[in-house]
């Protein structure tokens, strides 16, 4: 290598040190999505009898109560009232599983109660009672700082998950980090670029006149740049929300929210 | 069939003129929209909304294809009695549900 | 190329024109509600009655960031008495499918001739509020507001 190769290779390198050194948003510049939003959909969140959100987390309501499965219980008769029992719970999902000794998101969770405690059927991804679930889960941590578990445990996970989040993918060949860590605030199109971070899932959202989690997010943005998604329930989904979680530490959870 | 939320302010004073909110769990599904398959799904909309205080008419509407999912109205009415307001809506079945609110006047 | 063979380029010119007109054909009766249209489902209300311009006030922001939930606030100056007050307002599009959006009643009770809905807009597009009044008169405002699209593609 001649030495004016192995200085232009030398800058390179300290050019991606200070890009990567840049993709880390300080925690002073950290915005919700909700931040990008218009005046009036920011409104549509806030205010609980606009939320469409709010429907989704009245069904939720219901289905807590509600007998179901083999063994007849319902969430309330283990849980008792959510309003208490569920206080701050979804702000700390993801969780280890010591059963799988693997993180699971609070869908996870749901769903091993339905068929380890309830003798239930698991519900399937984005089915409604799932989003209503999770939605009246979440609402009971409204208000209150993100805080994902510090489980050793999961460090692994979300190590991995960190990594997936800047690793390039798809046609497109663009990372997470690219738009959300390193471009947020401006334009793709006319469409703000958030900071993506998942503090209001599930959330309502206007592209889709209806709810969707996080898993439902990060497959369409796997498929904006052109890339295969990853199934529901995947490991490598739950690896990235908890990435994502540690990523949102202290922002206030806003579920059910509301996104253009 | 549908949820609703109504929001109504729990006590008014006479002569008021109060906002009502309702939010109404529904597809609103257009009739203009293909499946995979190329074809529309079929058209499953509200066509009508009203409410009443007391049985006396103050609201309502004939809604098409162009009302978003999850219909939600937001109206005024005049506070004069403590009483009751029905709130009701159609599908394109001719099915109706209605729900109500108490309306405390001071 | 094209001096070379200018039949060829014309043609072809042609069959792009031909295939063009043979889409809109078969897209605007169905899928989109014409200008026309607006005027006659507009007409169709008023029953033909002249309409004033002014005294009612469509609020939408002008730029949209989703055309499937756009907040519209309608609004129309009226004392509201039994004497004089807004029995109908309606809501008319240009670029729908379907010329109409909503039909609005009012009496007395109302308080106001006021309502907040949200509406659905596939284009960037005029949007019409006409109210009939107690007496028999019509009024009429608009708004023309742009829809934007979200900036990446999504499975459907």
């Amino acid at each position: 290598m001649n030495p004016a190769a192995r200085i232009g290779g030398l800058a390179l390198i300290a050019m991606l040190g200070a890009f990567a050194a840049r993709a880390q948003i300080a925690d002073a510049d950290r915005k919700s999505g909700a931040a990008f939003m218009s005046a009036q959909t920011q409104e549509m969140q806030r205010d609980d009898g606009a939320n469409p959100g709010m429907l989704a987390a009245l069904d939720g309501e219901s289905l807590w109560n509600a007998r179901t499965g083999g063994a007849g219980k319902s969430c309330a008769d283990c849980h008792g009232e959510a309003q208490t029992g569920m206080k701050g719970v979804a702000a700390r999902y993801p969780a280890f599983n010591e059963a799988s000794a693997a993180p699971i998101d609070l869908q996870g969770r749901i769903n091993l109660c339905r068929q380890d405690q309830q003798k239930a059927t698991p519900l399937a991804p984005e089915s409604r009672d799932l989003l209503a679930l999770s939605a009246f889960i979440g609402l009971q941590s409204r208000g209150m700082p993100t805080a994902p578990p510090d489980d050793p445990r999961l460090t692994p996970f979300r190590e991995r998950g960190r990594a997936l989040w800047s690793q390039r993918m798809g046609q497109l060949n663009f990372s997470c980090a690219q738009c959300h860590d390193d471009n947020w605030g401006k334009h793709l199109g006319s469409a703000p670029i958030p900071q993506a971070h998942a503090n209001a899932y599930p959330i309502y959202r206007l592209e889709w006149q209806g709810m969707g989690l996080l898993q439902r997010r990060l497959r369409n943005c796997m498929s904006g740049v052109r890339a295969q998604a990853f199934p529901y329930g995947a490991q490598e989904f739950v690896e990235l929300e908890l990435f994502l979680a540690e990523r949102a530490r202290g922002m206030p959870v806003e579920t059910p929210g509301v996104r253009p | 069939m549908a949820r609703a939320l109504v929001n109504v302010p729990a006590k008014v004073k006479r002569g008021d003129v109060v906002e009502i909110k309702v939010l109404i769990s529904h597809p609103m599904e257009t009739g203009f929209r293909p499946d995979p398959n190329g074809k529309f799904y079929p058209r499953d909309i509200l066509k009508s909304f009203a409410c009443t205080y007391d049985g006396e008419h103050v609201f309502s509407a004939e809604l098409f294809p162009a009302v978003s999912a999850n219909p939600f109205f937001s109206f005024t009415v005049v506070a004069t009695q403590t009483g009751v307001l029905t709130f009701s809506w159609t599908d394109d079945k001719d099915q109706t549900q209605v729900q109500t609110a108490k309306i405390e006047v001071e | 190329m094209q001096q070379d063979h200018p039949s060829e380029g014309a043609s072809r010119r042609a069959v792009l024109t031909g295939a063009a007109s043979a889409a809109l054909i078969a897209v605007s009766p169905a899928a989109r509600a014409t200008m026309s249209e607006m005027d006659e489902a507009i007409r169709a209300f008023t029953k033909g009655a002249p309409i004033k311009q002014g005294g009612v006030k469509v609020d939408i922001p002008i730029l949209l960031e989703s055309g499937n939930s756009v907040p519209a606030v309608v609004s129309v100056e009226s004392p509201m008495t039994p004497a004089d007050h807004v029995v109908k307002v309606a809501l008319f599009n240009e670029k729908n499918p379907l010329p109409q959006i909503a039909i609005f009643t009012f009496g007395p009770k109302s308080g106001r001739a006021w309502v907040s809905t949200r509406i659905r807009l596939s284009d960037s597009q005029k949007v019409v509020a006409v109210a009939q009044m107690s007496d028999g008169g019509f009024r009429m405002g608009m708004i023309e507001v742009i829809v934007t699209l979200p900036a990446c593609a999504e499975e459907r």
